[in-house]
């Protein structure tokens, strides 16, 4: 698996699983898949699969954590032992540490922090799949289990990445391109209120390279936020049709 | 000022409701003018003011509601109860014995212990004290017989009803009396457990289906099919 692939775009502008440059992986989102969450999304991203729950807002522990005028938003991103190739170590790493402060950052200002002091709520997000992109896709099963767990939100969070392999700008790397290629752009976007609310990159890029791959990354979001919408209107929409189709027999 | 959606649409957090002169009701919020949906629900308004009616929610506790709780700390001088809300409630012992608390006198787990369920008002409560309960008022007080129900604190005025017309219904073909919590627990007392069984599988099909419209029609003719069908049993 460790082998590196000679091309990542062949000469049709395919890349290494056949997508296109401004294409995105198949995704797929379900809501309400944990039933003693208060919330709960899992996301299908490519081969990604992510599981998020979300409880609260409830009280705070330890109490000395508890804030008088707002409530404490905890993350907790990680990754099973058996998500990657070689056996990862269950505690806590630097990097797991580091994107759980990320994704907290990201859904924040998406949620209305001050309507709930002295509580706090825990997000917890485990990886059991991953290749490429997985604090993209925990954000937007995060902020779905969030919506789902009915805490008042501004508005969803979704996020997409974009970067470089080989001098070209594209979207959604996956694992390989995200190691060989050039650069890395993870982007998070409210997309009602047109805000960005996670921005980095990894990497090197020109100018212009930098701003074509924020705008990639956008349209990417937008794509997914449909995705989004639609994973949590059919939990009530599937009851909806079936009282219909009672009514009609 | 246009509105974007229709009445009784389904919204996702973030969605545009309307724009222009409006008034952002339960479950909305208003920035720059324009009026957006906080929660997933339904889009619910009349000439000036939006609600979304949300499809799921958690409870907040407000001065003077009924709620149903569990009792789950034993204090000094009285008790913490779990009302199914973010704040924990406090449950005065010169409240429920209704004169002084004597400590060297009164024994607090004689009188509720862990785990017993109180019906309760609120008195008190605000963003920096936790609230207040009170059980000094007629059929407030411990709970000895009957079924207990937890469903999502916005749906118990669907399962009140216009008027209260719902419930009316479901107490009158099922012969059992029932408490709604505004916290979303639902204590249910009948005559037999039967009769207490259907009226739970009933107001659980209202918390599933209280988003789709002919509902009471739909509650009235399933009791009325099981009341139907265990008097043929009896009789066979």
């Amino acid at each position: 698996m460790n082998d590196k692939p000679e091309k990542l775009i062949d000469k049709k502008g395919l890349r290494l699983d056949g997508r296109k440059l401004d294409e995105l992986r198949p995704v797929k989102l379900e809501v309400g898949v944990i039933s003693n969450a208060d919330g709960s999304a899992y996301i299908e991203h490519g081969k990604n699969k992510i599981l998020a729950g979300v409880y609260g807002p409830r009280e705070v522990h330890p109490k000395h954590l508890a804030l008088p005028d707002r409530t404490v938003l905890k993350c907790r991103y990680h990754m099973a032992p058996f998500s990657v190739q070689e056996r990862k170590s269950p505690a806590p790493s630097r990097r797991e540490i580091e994107l759980s402060k990320v994704i907290r950052e990201s859904l924040e200002p998406a949620i209305f922090m001050e309507y709930y002091p002295r509580t706090m709520i825990d997000v917890f997000i485990e990886v059991l799949q991953a290749d490429g992109g997985t604090r993209c896709a925990s954000i937007t099963a995060a902020a779905l289990a969030l919506a789902d767990s009915g805490i008042p939100m501004r508005d969803l969070v979704v996020a997409c990445a974009a970067g470089k392999i080989e001098d070209k700008v594209v979207l959604d790397l996956m694992d390989t391109e995200d190691k060989v290629g050039a650069a890395d752009v993870p982007v998070a976007l409210m997309p009602n209120l047109n805000a960005v609310t996670l921005l980095q990159m990894d990497g090197q890029l020109s100018t212009d390279e930098f701003e074509s791959a924020v705008n990639l990354a956008l349209d990417g979001c937008k794509q997914i936020y449909a995705l989004q919408k639609e994973a949590l209107k059919t939990k009530y929409i599937n009851v909806k049709e079936e009282i219909k189709e009672e009514a009609e027999e | 000022m246009p509105i974007f959606l229709e009445n009784k649409q389904l919204v996702t957090p973030g969605d545009l409701i309307a724009e222009g002169e409006y008034i952002a009701g339960e479950n909305t919020y208003m920035e720059k003018n324009k009026i957006y949906a906080s929660r997933v629900g339904i889009v619910e308004y009349e000439t000036k003011r939006l609600d979304v009616v949300a499809l799921k929610s958690f409870y907040i506790p407000r001065m003077g509601d009924t709620v149903i709780g569990t009792i789950t700390e034993v204090g000094f001088s009285g008790w913490t109860v779990d009302i199914n809300s973010p704040y924990p409630a406090l449950l005065r012992a010169s409240d429920v014995l209704s004169r002084p608390f004597r400590p060297q006198k009164d024994d607090l787990p004689n009188v509720l212990d862990l785990g017993d369920l109180v019906v309760a008002n609120i008195v008190s409560y605000d963003r920096t004290h936790d609230p207040q309960l009170t059980v000094a008022e007629p059929g407030l007080g411990k709970i000895t017989r009957g079924q207990i129900l937890k469903v999502t604190p916005t749906k118990i005025p669907r399962v009140i009803g216009r008027k209260g017309s719902m419930i009316g219904m479901i107490k009158q073909e099922t012969g059992c009396n029932i408490i709604l919590g505004v916290n979303g627990v639902v204590l249910i007392t009948g005559k037999t457990l039967e009769d207490e069984q259907l009226a739970m599988k009933a107001i659980l099909k209202i918390e599933e289906e209280s988003h789709t419209s002919g509902l009471t029609d739909r509650i009235t003719k399933m009791l009325k099919e099981a009341k139907s069908g265990k008097e043929e049993t009896k009789n066979e």
